[in-house]
């Protein structure tokens, strides 16, 4: 597994090169947001708006009724918290083409509570006419543009910066609206998105091992939700269903999976892992990873509550998943 | 539409237009027993101004009775429209106008009605279950453009406008009119600072500053302080000009771009033309009759403005 740096900031000047509508916002977090370059490459279709994220969203709108493609780039904290009446007035309401690039969401960012977009998808999801996205690899963040570019309507973009590890075949790119089923399996069907797909990996093979076997499907797009293989992963579920996701258990993909299987009156069982209904803090990744139970372990230890059986699976199983493939893979690409 | 004003006399034409909002918008209170008055006092002047005097716009392209409401804007939604058209074409070389104060719309109607944009048959269908003549205009509703309802988000929205011409070099300007009580909401400063930034001198901007707002004056519920000297701190260039006068009102909009956004202060009264409305102040965002005795009073000065203005 190859692991790429700045892939977003690289991908999103060769793909707007010949797209003259497409003019990029930034509130002052430029190079944090991999924005710096399209800055550096089209210095005419970039615009420095400074710490003005309502003026921000409103501008994005006025210019998207103008026949251009407004790209915001910041956080994803400061899009929906900052924003989200200007996003719903000038955005939403008109159904304006407006990319909304939220970097760092959930606990991805040591910046603490107020950095932290917990409960992002959970608002996003319920405003009409938005579209809810979320990147889980390299392939998906090289694909994405292609794979929205033709969406009559806003759209709000979970992005991952930084390494990214390429989880998925470069040739099978981001399809919207459209799961990847990553595995085949009975017991246990699980959905999993953004950095929670990686941890699954490392779970699922270890699982595998101990003759657990799991239908697993990667969730990209949030919204809308009407993927029909979701209904078919409940369906086939034995055991029962789990969502494994960094944002809120409340709202999100859990929220979501909940509401297919109630109003398809599956009568499984459903664990929603994910960010419990509480504030994180400042802490490094893999800190609150385990302290909120987002990495490999919380997904087995979910796995064994479905199961009612204990495993004896430790964290030095995983662990060893996740050194080989990561730390190779880390060095054959000079990082 | 100002190739239609007398060269000598505009100021006539353009007063005649006021008195006829104020008059029209009294009618309308009257017929449904309350209404926005003091917002049509207020703006009269300056609507008409910039419909007959300062901006070049082309003539409308709308129906005169405004058509049903087709729906809310959605992917699946093909009949969606704005009121935009009422303002006439979109055209490089034309103006465009966005309208901010949602609740002025009734005045915003009337000065369409008054400038052969909108029937007055239109008016009939304000504030009527399925029509687009709401009463807090809405982007659908005649002459409005985008959702301003939640207020300050207008000029943010116009800006995008503004930028995204002058990246086309279209020549047209973008005008926008505004209340004052938008200027204590922090979204209205930045819009102001990045227009700034920006050199969005396409852009003018008329402000009514009729100092009220729904829970009185605007110095009892949030003093907003000298908006000229706050305004050309911010890097713009603003006038405080007379808002009943109508040269005054139109003076600015001549001076020859600086690379700074324009902003007209016009200083108004709300109980201009109507000064019975005195009666209610400090309250004065709506007008509702309290009793037989007031609404017949209202309706004494209805006649004594039409004997003053003529029919309508």
């Amino acid at each position: 597994m190859e692991v790429l740096t700045r892939v977003y900031a690289k991908k999103l000047v060769e793909w707007s090169k010949d797209k003259p509508k497409v003019v990029v916002y930034s509130a002052d977090l430029t190079s944090s947001v991999e924005a710096d370059m399209f800055m550096k490459a089209y210095p005419d279709r970039f615009f420095s708006m400074g710490l003005a994220e309502q003026h921000m969203h409103s501008m994005a709108g006025g210019m998207a009724r103008e026949g251009y493609k407004p790209f915001i780039h910041t956080f994803a904290v400061f899009i929906y918290r900052r924003a989200y009446d200007q996003i719903c007035n000038s955005i939403a309401y008109p159904n304006l083409p407006v990319r909304m690039v939220g970097f760092l969401p959930g606990i991805l960012t040591p910046g603490g509570a107020t950095h932290q977009a917990i409960e992002d998808i959970s608002i996003m999801r319920s405003l009409p006419n938005m579209n809810v996205v979320e990147v889980g690899d390299v392939t998906e963040i090289e694909t994405i543009l292609d794979a929205i570019d033709e969406i009559n309507g806003p759209v709000y973009i979970r992005m991952l910066r930084g390494e990214v590890p390429r989880l998925f075949d470069r040739n099978e790119p981001f399809v919207f609206n459209k799961a990847r089923h990553l595995n085949k399996g009975e017991d246990i069907t699980l959905f999993s998105s953004g950095i929670c797909t990686e941890e699954s990996l490392r779970a699922t093979q270890v699982l595998k091992e101990r003759g657990v076997s799991v239908d697993h499907y990667h969730i990209s797009t949030l919204k809308p939700f009407t993927d029909p293989q979701v209904l078919e992963g409940i369906n086939n579920a034995k055991k029962g269903v789990i969502t494994f996701e960094n944002h809120s258990i409340i709202g999100g993909l859990g929220s979501s999976v909940a509401e297919v299987m109630a109003e398809n009156g599956s009568g499984k069982k459903l664990l929603r892992l994910g960010i419990p209904d509480r504030f994180a803090h400042g802490a490094s990744r893999p800190y609150l990873m385990k302290e909120m139970g987002l990495d490999a372990l919380a997904l087995v230890r979910g796995v064994e509550k479905l199961l009612g059986q204990n495993l004896n699976i430790k964290e030095e199983d995983l662990a060893e998943v996740r050194l080989q493939e990561m730390h190779s893979a880390a060095k054959a690409e000079a990082l | 539409m100002q190739s239609n004003l007398n060269k000598d006399r505009w100021q006539e034409d353009v007063y005649r237009v006021a008195d006829r909002v104020r008059l029209r918008v009294l009618d309308h209170v009257l017929k449904n027993n309350g209404g926005y008055m003091s917002q049509a006092c207020s703006s009269a002047e300056t609507l008409a101004t910039l419909y007959l005097k300062v901006m070049k716009l082309g003539e409308s392209e709308a129906p005169m009775i405004p058509p049903p409401f087709p729906g809310v804007p959605s992917p699946s939604n093909d009949k969606y429209f704005t009121g935009a058209a009422y303002n006439g074409a979109f055209a490089p070389h034309l103006d465009r106008f966005i309208f901010s104060p949602a609740h002025y719309a009734l005045a915003l109607y009337t000065i369409l009605i008054e400038t052969d944009r909108m029937s007055e048959e239109g008016l009939a269908q304000f504030n009527k279950d399925g029509s687009t003549v709401e009463m807090i205009g809405a982007e659908h509703s005649p002459g409005c453009e985008v959702t301003s309802g939640s207020l300050a988000q207008t000029l943010s929205q116009a800006a995008g406008i503004a930028l995204a011409r002058r990246l086309r070099g279209d020549t047209g300007k973008v005008w926008v009119y505004m209340s004052d009580g938008e200027f204590q909401e922090g979204q209205t400063w930045e819009a102001i600072q990045v227009m700034s930034h920006y050199k969005l001198d396409n852009m003018g901007v008329y402000v009514d500053v009729n100092g009220q707002q729904v829970d009185g004056r605007t110095d009892d519920v949030m003093a907003i302080g000298d908006l000229r000297n706050k305004l050309e701190a911010f890097g713009t260039r603003a006038f405080v000009v007379d808002g009943h006068s109508v040269e005054a009102l139109s003076a600015p909009a001549l001076e020859p771009v600086d690379g700074k956004p324009l902003f007209v202060l016009a200083k108004t009264d709300p109980t201009r033309g109507l000064p019975r409305l005195k009666e209610r102040a400090p309250k004065l965002h709506y007008l509702r009759f309290v009793s037989p005795e007031e609404r017949s009073k209202y309706e004494a000065d209805f006649k004594e403005m039409q004997v003053r203005i003529g029919e309508l």
